[in-house]
């Protein structure tokens, strides 16, 4: 046993010595390099250390509750590819022949072959008597079969039906509830605040259905006179989702002692696009290019928020006919 | 041993004749030609990491509760998406670790990309015969921003999901049928039918990989036939005549290296520094939104060009022709790709240089060109760091209305300045290696006549 | 001295002079010599007269049109009255006020400028305007850091960025809320200062703002499993990481693999 562990050693210690001096008789395709021992332990010992830290790694992916374990895990992987890497950049230093080859770059181009390929196109059409008709049909074909191919695509979706962009689940009557479903009351929108509703029994989950709600103090408001019914005791209700880019306006800022301050807004944090809730929604800064649409509240008989109609215009980021058709429910 | 290995491998496919050629294939010198590699090998740990994220990643925008071990969340509701993929990020040993390396992967990959195409630009690699090269890795370029806006945001969280909703609106915003358009692909109005996820699914595991791969290969072997180009650095460069180190012994080790030296970055990263923490973002909700959103980095040029873009919709009359995210996000992408790709032919034109190349230029050595790419790089990074004002307000206290009318001076202002002043030093430079040669020749004459 | 350096010199010293005035608001606080004898309704009464006073009006009934004040900042506040201890507590341990110019939005001030007596003092004295809220005690341990997650999301997210982070809202910068007091939390969200909302306990009860406040104390060590978080911001620093880390390092990388015989 000892013998074979010997004998294992000495092979792997000790190379193949003897075959190399009898090849280096011949002339040599690769340019010979001197011999670097001590490179060659600093490529084993890396080697090693890149064994020791991919054992490692399997040693912590074995421990249960391992506290920080993705850094472990990532520290021991990649230490060992790291290690890996450093052993073959150590090798292509030391351990390779240092060879500064001279060639010619390849030939341009082939004048002979291109010939050749040009007259094979040429004689193959040698029985075709009607090439443009031919070409026509095959064209006819071609393009035909293409198109047949990607004519179910226009499936994917109600690509000739645009209307679907005018629709939002809002309509006269429609109750304002918050997230979880429990109506919203007058009484319970307080200035200086804000409010996100949604449209009772509809889904919530469409950019036509969220609404941001405000109570605007009296002396402020100033909508126009075809919408000053619009609000109740003040408060308004925009459509939450930003006619810029379809982001949550989900920001609202309003001064607490007004002569200091900017006035009250609704703000969409992606691109900073303002809109002003007393005064219709108008875009006080940033890029949007449309009004945030406002939809017309009532209060019913027993206090609480109603949609008196739908919006006053398409909700969400305009498109071409954006204002060629009204909101519809 | 390896006699026999070499012999049957030759008698089953006869490559003995391919294999002599490509073990002894000779590379260029320098370092700046190893930066594709880079790239190369981001991708190949991106398709690991990618199969294994695979297995557990359920593409369902189905709506579930979740209970598993991260008590914040506890009890939200959220996609089966989000909720694979906090499993994923919590529950699944390694998951993390293999999840961060992949969204590393993915930055540094188009990092590497990007500093590959400038030395490519500034060294004019794209010249003749390489256009085709070129222009397939432009094409590349271009596919890897989809790949991973698509990625990151199958993932369905709160950053990721307003994201998408800008992506939307860009749809939207193409004249004419922009509002088809996104029908068509997120299969109804926004949020879309339930089918678009399985469609990010499918683009960005598969239909975009796939491409990708295949333009590798095509670019490879344009590449290898075309042979590398070369720095004129000794006397035996030139146009012809080519010196490298062969694939085989010597370049070997070193890609090797660097493809394990690439890997080691990459899951060193993805262990050690957090990215995309998507369970303190919480689950996307049409509805919500959060200051401070951003795309990732190779997305950050459009998310300025969106912000500083003045508010108009241009319309006529009731129509409205082009809505406003148009210029920034579409046009202002569309164009810089189109300068890109067409670069090669306008450069061609206005040098009436049409000879083939294959020794490079010192940017120093084409001063047109270096100063153009120098103020076309700053008109698009000037773009870029405008998609940060937000952040800028946060940390240092700037006015953001103030920033953005700076960076639309700058836009105006700064690229013709960087144009002259850096066509001015490159000439500057060949000039005084013109003065330094004469010198050189002046001195070694004087010797000559003495001796 | 010749006339003419004698008159540089006399601009240079006005410029030197004129400049830290017009740049920097009121500085420094008004404070009664016999401040450590005075009993604390005197010492808020003495405070408030010549720190508050000029802007909130006497008996903090506000200042609705500005009026020449010190310098050329105008005077101009709101009324205090009614606004209770509470907002007193909040506006005097942040440093919020007092506030130089009544048009700058009011920032955090470290160290404060009045001493914890002194803001006592005056918490007492501007409370005793007629009523109003007592000093919040909010129980965090008592909150559910998932619902407040979900709370902050909602109502706060927008403006604070969902990690609690800081953001920018049109005409203000939104602070990160790492030195936020759980105290400080409840009151500012109760009283909505500069342009923040205001929401009262019927839009978050005291054990929904409990949970708020768990969730904000959990961000300030946020559960970065994936390792340094690097601000929890999301792709900005992750793009810097991606530039100025990995890429810096593979750039060498390459240099060093490249590096090689010049023959």
């Amino acid at each position: 046993m000892r013998r074979l562990l010997a004998a294992l050693l000495l092979w792997l210690a000790g190379g193949r010595r003897k075959r190399r001096e009898a090849e280096e008789e011949r002339e040599r395709i690769v340019a010979p390099a001197p011999k670097a021992p001590a490179a060659e332990l600093v490529v084993v010992g890396l080697l090693f250390c890149a064994a020791a830290a991919a054992v490692a790694f399997i040693v912590f992916y074995a421990i249960d509750g391992l506290r920080g374990h993705t850094q472990w895990f990532g520290l021991a992987f990649g230490g060992s590819l790291g290690f890996l890497g450093a052993a073959l950049i150590v090798w292509s230093k030391k351990l390779v022949p240092v060879e500064e080859i001279e060639e010619n770059y390849p030939e341009p181009e082939h004048p002979e072959e291109q010939e050749a390929l040009h007259r094979i196109v040429r004689e193959s059409g040698s029985p075709v008597t009607r090439k443009g008709l031919l070409t026509a049909a095959a064209t006819a074909a071609g393009g035909a079969l293409g198109l047949a191919a990607l004519t179910p695509a226009v499936s994917l979706g109600p690509v000739f039906d645009t209307s679907s962009l005018y629709g939002t689940p809002w309509r006269r009557g429609r109750r304002l509830v918050d997230q979880d479903g429990k109506p919203l009351r007058v009484d319970d929108i307080a200035e200086a605040t804000f409010y996100t509703a949604y449209p009772e029994g509809a889904s919530q989950d469409t950019v036509g259905a969220p609404l941001v709600v405000v109570r605007i103090p009296a002396g402020e408001m100033a909508l126009p006179a075809d919408r000053v019914d619009w609000a109740v005791e003040g408060i308004v209700a925009y459509s939450k989702i930003c006619t810029h880019a379809a982001c949550a306006v989900s920001l609202y800022r309003k001064p607490l002692f007004p002569p200091t301050a900017p006035r009250p807004a609704l703000v969409c944090p992606c691109h900073y696009s303002t809109f002003d809730p007393a005064r219709a929604g108008k875009v006080l800064f940033g890029p949007a290019g449309r009004a945030l649409p406002q939809l017309p509240l009532r209060a019913d008989r027993r206090g609480f928020l109603r949609a008196a109609g739908n919006f006053s215009g398409p909700v969400g980021p305009s498109w071409s006919g954006v204002r060629t058709k009204g909101a519809r429910s | 041993m390896i006699r026999r290995t070499i012999g049957f491998v030759d008698s089953r496919s006869g490559a003995a004749p391919f294999l002599t050629k490509a073990l002894r294939y000779l590379f260029p010198d320098h370092w700046s030609f190893l930066l594709g590699e880079v790239a190369l090998y981001a991708f190949i740990v991106l398709v690991a990491t990618g199969v294994y994220l695979t297995l557990y990643f359920e593409p369902s925008l189905g709506e579930t509760v979740y209970h598993g071990s991260y008590a914040p969340l506890r009890g939200m509701e959220m996609s089966e998406a989000y909720r694979s993929v906090v499993d994923i990020s919590f529950d699944v040993r390694a998951g993390l670790l293999i999840r961060q390396t992949h969204h590393w992967a993915a930055n540094v990959f188009v990092a590497a990309v990007v500093l590959h195409l400038l030395r490519i630009f500034f060294t004019g690699a794209f010249r003749k015969p390489r256009e085709g090269t070129y222009l397939v890795g432009l094409l590349m370029l271009m596919v890897t921003l989809p790949e991973g806006y698509l990625g990151y945001s199958m993932v369905d969280d709160l950053l990721s999901g307003m994201g998408l909703a800008i992506g939307y609106a860009v749809a939207e915003s193409v004249p004419f049928v922009g509002g088809n358009l996104a029908l068509l692909l997120w299969g109804g109005p926004y949020p879309g039918h339930a089918a678009f996820e399985s469609r990010m699914y499918i683009t960005h595991v598969f239909i975009l990989p796939v491409l990708i791969a295949t333009l590798i290969a095509l670019h490879l072997t344009l590449v290898a036939s075309r042979h590398h180009t070369q720095f004129r650095r000794t006397r035996r460069q030139s146009e012809r005549k080519l010196l490298g180190v062969p694939m085989f012994p010597g370049q070997a080790p070193r890609s090797l290296g660097l493809m394990s030296c690439v890997a080691a970055v990459l899951f060193l990263l993805g262990g050690l520094v957090q990215i995309n923490p998507i369970w303190q973002w919480g689950p996307y909700d049409v509805a919500q939104s959060t200051n401070g959103a951003q795309p990732d980095w190779y997305l950050g040029w459009l998310i300025g060009a969106l912000r500083l873009v003045p508010g108009f919709d241009l319309k006529i009359g009731d129509y409205t022709l082009v809505p406003n995210p148009f210029w920034g996000g579409a046009l202002f992408p569309l164009l810089v790709f189109v300068v890109l790709g067409a670069y090669p032919w306008v450069e061609r034109r206005i040098s009436g240089d049409r000879s083939y190349h294959n020794a490079l230029d010192r940017p120093r050595d084409a001063p047109g060109r270096t100063a153009f790419g120098a103020a076309f790089l700053a008109w698009v990074l000037v773009v870029f760091f405008a998609g940060s004002m937000d952040r800028a307000v946060v940390a240092f206290g700037l006015s953001y209305a103030a920033q953005v009318w700076i960076y639309r001076a700058a836009l105006v202002v700064l690229p013709p300045l960087i144009f002259f002043v850096v066509r001015r030093i490159c000439r500057e430079l060949q000039r005084s290696e013109q003065v330094e040669q004469e010198q050189h020749r002046a001195e070694a004459e004087a010797r000559a006549a003495r001796a | 001295m010749s006339g003419r350096s004698a008159l540089a010199a006399a601009c240079l010293v006005a410029l030197v002079g004129a400049a830290p005035a017009a740049a920097q608001p009121r500085s420094g606080v008004a404070r009664p010599d016999n401040g450590d004898s005075l009993s604390l309704r005197d010492l808020g009464e003495q405070l408030y007269a010549g720190n508050c006073s000029s802007c909130h009006g006497i008996d903090g009934r506000g200042v609705r049109s500005p009026r020449p004040g010190a310098g050329d900042v105008p005077s101009l506040g709101p009324s205090l009255r009614g606004v209770g201890e509470l907002a007193a507590d909040f506006y005097l341990r942040t440093g919020y006020m007092p506030l130089g110019n009544p048009y700058d939005q009011p920032t955090r001030r470290d160290p404060l400028q009045f001493s914890d007596r002194e803001i006592r003092a005056l918490v007492d004295y501007v409370g005793s305007f007629g009523g109003g809220p007592a000093i919040p005690s909010p129980h965090p341990e008592r909150g559910n850091v998932a619902e407040g997650q979900h709370l902050f999301t909602e109502h706060c997210g927008g403006c604070h960025q969902v990690a609690a982070k800081g953001g920018f809202v049109t005409g203000a910068r939104v602070p990160p809320l790492d030195d936020a007091s759980a105290t400080q939390v409840a009151q500012s969200v109760r009283i909505g200062p500069y342009v923040m909302p205001r929401f009262s306990t019927k839009q978050i009860s005291d054990s929904q703002l409990d949970s708020i406040i768990a969730y904000v104390q959990r961000t300030r060590h946020p559960p970065d499993r994936g390792g340094w978080g690097i601000g929890n911001v999301g792709p900005i620093p992750e793009g810097m990481v991606t530039w100025f880390l990995a890429a810096v390092v593979l750039v060498i990388t390459c240099v060093l693999i490249g590096e090689r015989v010049r023959s």
